[in-house]
């Protein structure tokens, strides 16, 4: 073998554009934000329509974070993630009713403390369900597509069913805990409570996954077999395990969603987790399959674009966010930020 | 170590049948790895290697016949299980996680817990472009510091057998020394090698003993001195002759 010389490297100088593009994304919501501002002549109505956006989209990133990664890890198109959505919404809802005594006063900490335990039952309750339904329904299908589609969507069918055999077939009508309701008054705007809290919380999940995946092994494992699983696997890590892990917790968040979409909406329906699939679909396909910072960015465009139009043109709200992901997946097909490269 | 465990060989293959879809690819494949040593396994385009050592970690599944590793039958454990067991795998495409840093790849690749420092040290010396990359994401690597990561994954951490595809392909002169350096490395501290190779140069350098594959199962296998030395059997084996390299 002949000698030569060492290897010597460098950092190349990377050009403006390919600086820039990572952030494109994280951009375009400030311009949606500021493309608000300009078409809507009130600022006080502006910030208050901001303000719900945000909220709408955290509770669509809340329950669209698992379904991404899911889909990511393994592959696997759940179509009945949605039945998750409406169990939360249901158990929690059914918590506060036993928690009425915490609820009914307007005093906030106990009718934090009521919701967080409405929440911490919701998630418990749509955990082991999601381990349950990944077990029974997911497992004997991996590989197929075709076969999941069909088989989960059977499964949310079934939820359904359940859920108006133990709660009967109406709609109930709930009210916010007494503390949150009505609206408090900033720069002239009303800005409703509960959907500041909604917005807190969703922060709050939104930076507990960031941490997890970026600063912890579990979340490198995930975040490595988003990427190229077989690769993980010949590492020795079980993939098959941090997948049902990420099932569960995924099953969890979209039980967590589904309590703070039936507070938002004040209703729920055995039905509510389906209805809400378009939005959880159009936000997990224009974030880039597998990424939650996407999903995330996907989430709060869709919650803005939906309350601004709604507002400006309300018969235009319907096909607003279609066409929203219309023009995102014409700028970037793989949507904006993409993982899933490797299967 | 006795005597008998070292005369063992660390990796056998018995009559291993490997199918994907309705192709028949690897046909009763019969291979030895010696304990200690560099086997270098040869052969065409499309022959059977990368099948080979896919089969062995587990990648796809053998349908018929056993693989042995430290004589324990490990056809039909899960890829983790294969992996844990000590063996290192550098696939031919890399397996580089391109959205993870360079200093992600190798936490990742530590599975027993943090890294070993004086072990990554080490790893700098051998790749010391990995050192400058250090915090820069492994997508915005070259193509011969993707491998040189690849490569440093799978030594970052101790194992028996290594399970090499293709280290070279595709690199320029100056980083196919530095590989090669590395896995010459690798086998000073005892370390087991299969290494599929396409460069002769580089296999007469690192290979103590050979397999030639052909159409799915083994045509040959002895020293890899034997085969060096014998253009007749080198143009045989694998239509080519060595002392064109």
């Amino acid at each position: 073998m002949s000698a030569a010389p060492e290897h010597a490297p460098t950092i190349a100088q990377t050009s403006l554009r390919e600086r820039f593009a990572p952030y494109a994304p994280g951009l375009l919501v400030l311009i949606l934000i500021a493309a608000g501002l300009i078409a809507i002549p009130a600022t006080s109505s502006w910030l208050t329509l901001t303000v719900s956006g945000l909220a709408m989209g955290m509770m669509i990133f809340i329950m669209a974070s698992g379904l991404t990664l899911v889909f990511g890890l393994m592959d696997v198109i759940n179509f009945g993630h949605g039945a998750f959505v409406s169990v939360g919404a249901f158990v929690g809802v059914s918590f506060l009713l036993v928690l009425e005594h915490m609820t009914s006063a307007p005093h906030l900490l106990w009718n934090l403390t009521a919701l967080m335990l409405a929440i911490l039952g919701a998630m418990t309750a749509t955990g082991l369900m999601g381990w349950a339904f990944e077990k029974v329904i997911v497992k004997p299908v991996y590989g197929h597509h075709l076969k999941q589609i069909l088989v989960t969507m059977g499964g949310l069918i079934v939820v359904e069913q359940l859920i108006i055999v133990l709660w009967g077939p109406e709609e109930i009508y709930i009210t916010r805990p007494e503390a949150l309701k009505g609206a408090i008054t900033f720069a002239g705007a009303a800005l409703e409570k509960y959907r500041l809290v909604a917005v807190g919380i969703g922060l709050v999940v939104f930076v507990a996954m960031r941490w997890t995946l970026r600063r912890t092994k579990i979340g490198l494992i995930v975040r490595a077999g988003v990427e190229n699983g077989e690769m993980v696997q010949a590492l020795g890590y079980n993939l098959r395990m941090v997948f049902i892990g990420v099932f569960v917790a995924g099953s969890a968040l979209a039980g967590l969603g589904g309590v703070l979409w039936g507070l938002y909406q004040e209703v729920i329906t055995a039905h509510m987790g389906n209805q809400t699939m378009i939005l959880v679909f159009i936000v997990v396909i224009i974030g880039g399959l597998g990424s939650v910072e996407g999903c995330f960015i996907g989430a709060l465009l869709v919650g803005l674009m939906q309350n601004y139009v709604a507002f400006l043109e309300p018969k235009a709200a319907l096909i607003s966010n279609i066409a929203l992901m219309v023009a995102i997946l014409m700028w970037r097909p793989m949507g904006m930020i993409p993982v899933v490269k490797a299967k | 170590m006795s005597d008998t465990h070292s005369a063992t060989p660390i990796l056998k293959l018995e009559g291993v049948f490997t199918n994907i879809a309705q192709y028949h690819i690897l046909q009763g494949v019969d291979l030895s790895v010696p304990r200690g040593e560099v086997t270098m396994l040869l052969g065409r385009n499309g022959v059977g290697k990368t099948t080979t050592l896919r089969t062995i970690i587990g990648h796809w599944r053998a349908h018929k016949g056993r693989v042995l590793f430290d004589g324990e039958d490990i056809t039909k454990l899960p890829t983790p299980a294969i992996a844990r067991a000590g063996l290192g795998f550098v696939p031919e495409d890399m397996g580089i996680f391109g959205d993870l840093t360079v200093e992600e790849n190798m936490t990742l690749a530590a599975v027993s817990g943090p890294i070993d420092q004086a072990r990554l040290q080490w790893m700098f010396t051998v790749f010391p472009a990995l050192e400058t990359f250090w915090k820069k994401d492994a997508g915005t690597l070259s193509g011969g510091q993707k491998q040189m990561l690849s490569i440093a994954r799978a030594m970052i951490e101790e194992r028996a057998l290594y399970l090499i595809d293709e280290p070279t392909k595709g690199l320029a002169p100056a980083i196919i020394t530095t590989m090669a350096r590395a896995i010459k490395e690798l086998k000073d501290q005892g370390a087991s090698i299969l290494l599929v190779e396409q460069n002769f140069a580089v296999a007469k350098a690192l290979g103590d003993s050979a397999s030639v594959m052909d159409d799915g199962r083994m045509s040959w296998s002895g020293q890899m001195r034997d085969l060096t030395q014998n253009a007749d059997l080198q143009e045989r084996l694998m239509g080519l002759s060595i002392e064109a390299h």
